[in-house]
């Protein structure tokens, strides 16, 4: 899936040659983006063996884990940023994989699907179905995503779990998208960080 | 050497493929397993599936070294060798070997051919061990390593398995203290020894798929090998006998139970300062040296900042997963090795 409104919009936050840990960095297309365009030193995780080929053979550096057990080998503030792009809501503790991230993280870049987009809406609201769409292209009975959320219901989150939400960004077909992003945009980015730190 | 003692002269058997650059920045030394020896490629070469023309690892882009270890009997030197001071077989008058000893002299051999710095150091296993020795101590010659399938120090139970093939030796009564050279030799123990190796090496899953319970045809009644896996042991056994020494069995497998590279060390500070790019490769059946002890390696690369990676295989045949199932494995380290030459340090 060509991703270029995403993969730009988070590499216009990342500081060149930062360090960069992606987690469920599927085959590396993003890290692979930020080490082109801002020379980043990328690191990635990511559980699906195949990808973590495809990676290696992108040149980029990729441990094999699963993120649900944590980040304990690395100390705090490790990385200047850490990514969870379209990762977040596939995990099966997501408030403790961004903890995790935040600790590691000097700040944390979040991607995930909106489920409150019309067209899921519309699906639920007039078909009845569970949504099947571009951004939630999975059936009920094989989809990777463990969670639903709005882009509300993440900043509801951030809010009461007083994380600093920095900067944010909504796209949809392939548009960053201003009005009504949790009606209208089919994806949410947002630029987090521990408060008070 | 590491126990103190001295060895001299020493004789290293090493075999080379394809050649050596003009910068000399192409060289890859690989590392052999516990039996294995410095043929590596080509025909009965132990490692013919990753290492050759257009493989895992290419022998028309890179030269490869492979060389036998210090304490083997495949032309190093070893026990069996010829002790200058007496004329004799050094037997059990060889000195201890280590992990480190058989890489210091694997470092001697790449200063004799002229190589500054490795492309890579690549093994399995006991040569997996090597990788990891390499990684601590000469940190300046390596570009990169691929430890695969290997630890960082040998656990209670893998010291138990070869401490009972030890046994096996020494309870033979042809072993004769390690004095047999004019002699049969403890043929039978030997065997033994090999026979709960590869048990070691295979997983329930592989040896189902590989024998069943099916029987023999022929095999003589009572108590004869009538399974198949029992016939396979056997010849596994009896075939190792005619390439292999029984006290190289012995100071190999004491070698690679006092390897611990934490001795005394914290996690983190074994692998601090290597700038060197990592592949850390592990195999999901295998029981003798699971992931976890990959992934160990791993943590301590993390910890100290260690450009690195680590895949886990999905192979079932055990631990000689690294031996024979070689098509995902030579995709990993030919794509790795790719990228080391694109950019790289």
């Amino acid at each position: 899936m060509a991703n270029k409104v995403g993969n730009k919009g988070i590499a216009d936050w990342i500081t060149q040659g930062a360090s960069v840990l992606d987690l469920g960095c599927g085959d590396g297309e993003l890290l692979a983006y930020l080490t082109r365009t801002k020379q980043v030193r990328a690191q990635g995780i990511e559980l699906n063996e195949d990808a973590i080929v495809r990676c290696i053979n992108a040149g980029l550096s990729v441990y094999q884990q699963d993120i649900d057990t944590g980040l304990s080998e690395y100390r705090d503030k490790s990385f200047d940023y850490v990514i969870l792009n379209q990762t977040l809501q596939q995990v099966k503790k997501p408030d403790f994989v961004l903890q995790e991230a935040l600790r590691v993280g000097k700040k944390v870049i979040v991607g995930i699907p909106n489920f409150a987009h019309y067209k899921a809406r519309a699906s639920i609201f007039f078909r009845g179905r569970v949504p099947v769409t571009p951004s939630l292209p999975y059936q009920w009975y094989d989809t990777p995503n463990l969670h639903f959320l709005s882009l509300n219901d993440f900043k509801d989150y951030t809010k009461n779990k007083n994380i600093a939400n920095n900067a944010v960004f909504y796209k949809s077909n392939n548009r960053k998208i201003r009005l009504l992003p949790n009606l209208l945009a089919e994806y949410g980015y947002f630029l987090l960080s521990r408060n008070g730190t | 050497m590491e126990s103190g003692e001295k060895l001299s002269p020493v004789t290293l058997a090493y075999e080379t493929y394809g050649t050596l650059n003009a910068e000399k920045s192409n060289a890859i030394l690989i590392a052999h397993a516990f039996s294995g020896d410095a043929h590596v490629s080509g025909e009965g070469g132990w490692w013919n599936g990753i290492v050759g023309g257009g493989k895992g690892i290419d022998t028309d882009k890179y030269f490869v070294i492979c060389s036998n270890v210090v304490g083997g009997c495949q032309g190093s030197i070893g026990p069996s060798s010829t002790n200058p001071k007496t004329g004799k077989p050094y037997g059990t008058d060889f000195p201890i070997v280590t992990i480190g000893d058989m890489v210091n002299a694997q470092r001697h051999l790449i200063d004799h051919l002229g190589i500054e710095r490795l492309l890579s150091i690549v093994g399995g296993s006991m040569g997996g061990m090597q990788v990891l020795q390499w990684m601590a101590a000469y940190q300046n010659r390596i570009r990169s390593a691929i430890p695969i399938a290997t630890t960082l120090k040998h656990t209670p139970q893998q010291i138990a398995f070869n401490e009972v093939g030890r046994q096996a030796i020494m309870a033979d009564p042809d072993w004769q203290n390690g004095n047999y050279y004019d002699s049969a030799g403890p043929a039978k123990g030997l065997a033994i020894a090999r026979m709960i190796g590869h048990i070691t090496y295979m997983s329930d899953t592989s040896m189902a798929e590989k024998f069943g319970r099916r029987f023999r045809a022929d095999c003589a009644p009572k108590f004869g090998a009538d399974f198949e896996v029992e016939g396979y042991l056997h010849h596994r056994g009896d075939s190792f006998v005619k390439r292999f020494d029984a006290n190289s069995y012995l100071y190999i497998t004491k070698a690679i139970d006092y390897f611990n590279l934490l001795n005394g060390h914290s996690l983190g500070s074994i692998f601090s300062g290597l700038k060197a790019k990592v592949l850390v490769i592990a195999f999901k059946s295998d029981w003798l040296y699971p992931a976890s002890q990959s992934q160990e390696i791993v943590k301590a690369c993390k910890l100290s900042g260690v450009d690195a990676s680590y895949c886990e295989i999905n192979a079932t045949y055990g631990h000689d997963s690294f031996l024979v199932e070689t098509e995902q494995e030579g995709r990993l380290i030919s794509s790795f090795l790719r990228s080391l030459s694109n950019g790289g340090s």
